[in-house]
């Protein structure tokens, strides 16, 4: 990690990361009677093992030659290794608490194992761990290839991954103990939260330099994607946090919204983090690895920049859906309805344009099962877009919500769109980062294809019945006007479908095993392509059918 | 005119972000800047009372636990919804919510209105063992609540907090809170009669875990979740309370914001 | 406050309204400026030139 820094950088990050570790002293002092201290203590540690490392490394040989010629990819390289590892434990949470729905005991009688303390390690092990780190790691890749430049500095990207990592660590384990806002998908508090600002005011400003140094005349349409995707989920989530901690020395903090407002701020921020976050950033990872990989451009790319502005403007006005029916004022409902519908323009104007541009090339999706990740990927975003319209309906939404429909919606984009896309672009980039001629293996990649395919189809009809059959259930009149079933009745009709989720997510999360373990496979030993000439053209793109590693 | 606005916003990237908050925020603002002014509205209601020392240490815990990730606390206006859980919920309930516990999943039912449903007996045994009480439950079971004493000398720092942020505890209610808090407890000590002074007479005085003489967290829980719902009358005083009109939300929204306010 | 619910709540969804039209017709209009096509049409194919170095 330090071989691409010189001496000064080394002492630069051997400051940055000492005053991280004096930080997490006061906390753990301030703290001492609470479990802040305890993430004091954890911080420390982290320092400690980063200043050692850093130590022993210190005298490694400097890099030599003028480092402006080169892109800077080790930076990508260790996010996807934190992608991977995320994704593994996030999806193994997820596994978990799906599996103590079916059979609570698995519980086993812990404080830190409860359903509500796991779940948000579920949620956030997935979507920031593993979907924030593979967003970070491929933009660094792709920022540079479309800038034609190289990084815009050489400390700033380490310290935008290992203190992102930091912050999701922090969260994670704070649930385990009891500290969370309980605001879905914000559960961290508030020193988290003000760290996460920090980091991520180093990567704007990162990315803006970079895009400072591009030699491209135009700024290439991904980079509006990510771009959007760091500006508005700053926005979002610094709106979103405000709280007042109750000392300085305590975990706990109140945040300042309350009621009706907290929830409209809360649903707004929860629903274009699934539109910042989740999309925009992987619309542009699909709008540059699709091509790559198909080795043929973007259908439309005025499509592509009349898609980013209806989603960048729509999709603010749609997070009132989620409290259709509520005590939220009617014409706000109202608004949040128009627009989730408007915005299924621009979202099948993604999906059909990334299908488009595969036109006539579709024997290369039946042999090229990397490719097939991005298409099948393509086609759950629009069927998952299309899905979230009409859920925003209101009568629809009367049935669907609080009902498992929505955790099943919410699954074909998590796992049909967003995890598709992001191993589809995974096994683009890492042949060409670790200068392979393919993967290590195109066998695995084709059974953790069919795994993943498999996984999500079972989950999210799971859950469609489910959630369709409760909501159903809940308002089943019996002939003297009486509700027909009770809440435990409903219940019991879930189970089988609990049970059937569970294995859902355990071929995905099997899935992504498999995956792990064939890109560590790559990396250490995948087939060599020319490794002496780094400037051979190694992208696996014009070469859409690999042949077999071994 | 546009063309040669955006080349110049595309070249510096910094014009581009700032197109993109501008197109992005508008939303946002237009639809949460107003629900501001609501504000005025739903403070007026009469009998809206606080939440006790005790009650909001349980509220912390119910937080702390992540009972949203099963339960709402949103009785919506739709038939079924009032005949199962009563009358729907109106803003004015949460509005000393930091945060706001709606939800957005039932795994287990609605809460809003749970507040006086089951004895605090039955509370306790729930936590302590769901599938006791009802066999096919598969909610978590919170045996430590009865055993872990809860802090009650956090307990000023915590309602100071909650001042911050708006909700109206006054400088007596903060100095007294862990005193509030043991006395709500102990029913017949000195302190239970100042809590009723401090926050009414609808202030439920209980040994809740049926243990005199201690304050655990399962009394702050089971304080907290038998004060559901009851903080305020007004969904029960509404005409037609418990038959949501067909078409419903809009008069929802009306009592929010009755057009003829000021 | 003076200004009162019901104004605010009048200006903002006209205010949206007017915003969103004039936001679409901006876009559109770069969109499919006809000088703008060539841009677009190579920053389509620049991706796929090679990329191993700045
Ligand atoms: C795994 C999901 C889950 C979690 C987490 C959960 N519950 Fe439950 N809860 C249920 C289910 C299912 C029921 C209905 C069956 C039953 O009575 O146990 C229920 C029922 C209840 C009831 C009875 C409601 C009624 O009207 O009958 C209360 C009260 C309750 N839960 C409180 C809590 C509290 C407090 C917490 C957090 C400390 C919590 N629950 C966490 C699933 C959950």
């Amino acid at each position: 990690m330090v071989a691409q820094l010189t001496k000064p950088e080394r002492q630069e990050c051997i400051v940055i990361v000492l005053a991280v570790l004096a930080l997490g002293a006061i906390l753990a002092i301030a703290g001492i009677r609470d479990p802040l201290g305890v993430h004091g203590l954890l911080i420390v540690a982290l320092c400690l093992g980063a200043l050692l490392y850093l130590l022993n490394r210190y005298n490694d040989p400097e890099p030599t030659g003028d480092r402006s010629t080169v892109y800077y990819d080790d930076p990508t390289r260790v996010g996807i290794a934190f992608t991977m590892v995320w994704a593994i434990f996030g999806m193994f949470m997820g596994v978990w608490v799906a599996a103590q729905l079916a059979w609570p005991e698995l519980e086993f009688g812990q404080a830190w194992s409860g359903f509500g303390r796991l779940r948000p390690s579920h949620t956030t092990g997935v979507i920031f761990g593993f979907g924030g780190n593979a967003l970070i790691a491929t933009s660094f890749h792709v920022v540079q290839r479309t800038s034609r430049a190289r990084l815009a500095g050489n400390v700033s990207p380490w310290f935008v991954l290992f203190g992102y990592n930091l912050f999701c660590i922090l969260a994670v384990t704070g649930y385990f103990m009891g500290i969370t806002q309980s605001k879905e998908y914000a559960e961290p508090e508030w020193y988290a939260d003000i760290w996460l600002v920090v980091v991520w005011v180093t990567y704007l400003i990162l990315y803006l330099r970079t895009l400072a140094r591009r030699k491209e005349p135009h700024i290439y349409v991904s980079n509006w994607y990510y771009l959007a995707f760091i500006v508005v989920v700053a926005m979002l989530h610094i709106v979103n946090n405000i709280a007042v901690p109750v000392s300085l020395g305590s975990a706990k903090s109140y945040i300042v919204w309350a009621g009706v407002q907290d929830a409209m701020i809360q649903w707004w921020y929860g629903h274009n983090a699934v539109a910042f976050f989740l999309t925009a950033g992987f619309l542009a990872m699909l709008y540059y690895y699709l091509p790559k990989r198909a080795n043929r451009p973007i259908f439309s790319y005025r499509l592509s920049i009349l898609g980013f502005w209806g989603i960048t403007f729509f999709y603010m006005w749609a997070g009132s859906h989620h409290l259709h029916y509520t005590a939220l004022p009617h014409w706000v409902q109202t608004l949040g309805v128009t627009f989730s519908v408007m915005l299924l323009v621009p979202s099948w104007a993604s999906a059909g344009n990334a299908l488009m541009t595969l036109r006539g090339a579709w024997h290369k999706v039946r042999d090229d099962a990397t490719l097939r990740f991005m298409v099948v990927a393509a086609i759950f975003y629009g069927l998952t877009t299309f899905e979230g319209s009409f859920m925003a309906i209101r009568p629809v939404n009367a049935l669907s919500h609080y009902t498992d429909w929505t955790v099943g919606h919410v699954h074909a984009g998590a796992l049909g769109w967003v995890a598709l896309i992001t191993f589809g672009s995974l096994y683009t980039v890492v042949p060409s980062l670790w200068k392979r001629s393919g993967m290590y293996s195109n066998k695995l990649v084709e059974v953790h294809f069919w795994l993943s395919l498999a996984g999500t189809l079972i989950y999210v009809f799971a859950m469609w019945n489910s959630g369709i059959v409760q909501g159903l259930m809940w308002r089943t009149y019996t002939e003297g006007n009486t509700l027909a079933y009770s809440f435990v009745d409903t219940l019991v009709a879930m189970y089988p479908y609990y049970i059937a989720r569970t294995l859902g997510g355990l071929l995905f999360l099997i899935g992504a095993i498999v995956a792990t373990y064939n890109i560590y496979m790559t990396a250490k030993r995948g087939p060599v392509a020319d490794e002496d000439r780094a400037d051979t053209p190694i992208l696996v793109a014009s070469d859409p059918q690999p042949t077999p590693a071994e | 005119m546009a063309e040669i606005f955006h080349r110049k916003l595309e070249r510096t990237a910094i014009g581009f972000v700032l197109a993109i908050i501008a197109a992005a925020s508008v939303g946002g603002i237009v639809e949460i800047i107003p629900l501001f002014t609501i504000d005025e509205t739903v403070e007026d209601v009469p009998d809206m009372r606080l939440y006790t020392p005790l009650e909001l240490a349980g509220r912390d815990i119910y937080v702390k636990e992540g009972c949203y990730a099963c339960h709402s606390q949103m009785v919506r206006t739709l038939a079924d919804e009032v005949d199962r859980y009563g009358p729907y919920s109106l803003a004015a309930e949460s509005q000393y919510d930091h945060p706001h516990q709606w939800g957005s999943k039932r795994t287990g039912p609605d809460l809003a209105r749970v507040g006086g449903k089951y004895s605090d007996i039955w509370h306790v045994a729930h936590l302590i063992n769901p599938r006791q009480v009802t066999p096919e439950s598969n909610m978590p079971a919170y045996p430590w609540l009865a055993e872990n004493q809860l802090d009650v000398y956090q307990l000023p720092a915590m309602l100071r907090a909650q001042r911050m942020v708006g909700v109206p505890y006054t400088d007596e209610m903060i100095e007294n809170a862990a005193m509030d808090a043991i006395g709500q407890a102990n029913p017949d000590s000195s302190q239970a009669s100042a809590v009723i002074e401090r926050y009414g007479e609808a202030t439920e005085i209980s040994t809740f875990d049926g243990i005199r003489g201690t304050v655990t967290e399962m009394d702050a829980l089971v304080a907290y979740l038998q004060v559901l719902g009851r903080l305020t009358d007004v969904a029960y005083l509404q005409p037609d309370s418990d038959e949501a009109p067909a078409a419903a939300g809009a008069l929802a929204s009306e009592l929010i914001a009755p057009p003829d306010q000021e | 406050m003076d200004i009162d619910h019901g104004t605010l709540v009048a200006f903002s969804k006209s205010w949206g309204l007017f915003y969103l039209i004039a936001m679409a017709i901006a876009v559109c209009i770069y969109t499919f400026w006809p000088r703008n096509r060539k841009k677009f049409t190579d920053a389509k194919n620049s991706i796929l030139r090679k990329d191993d170095r700045p």
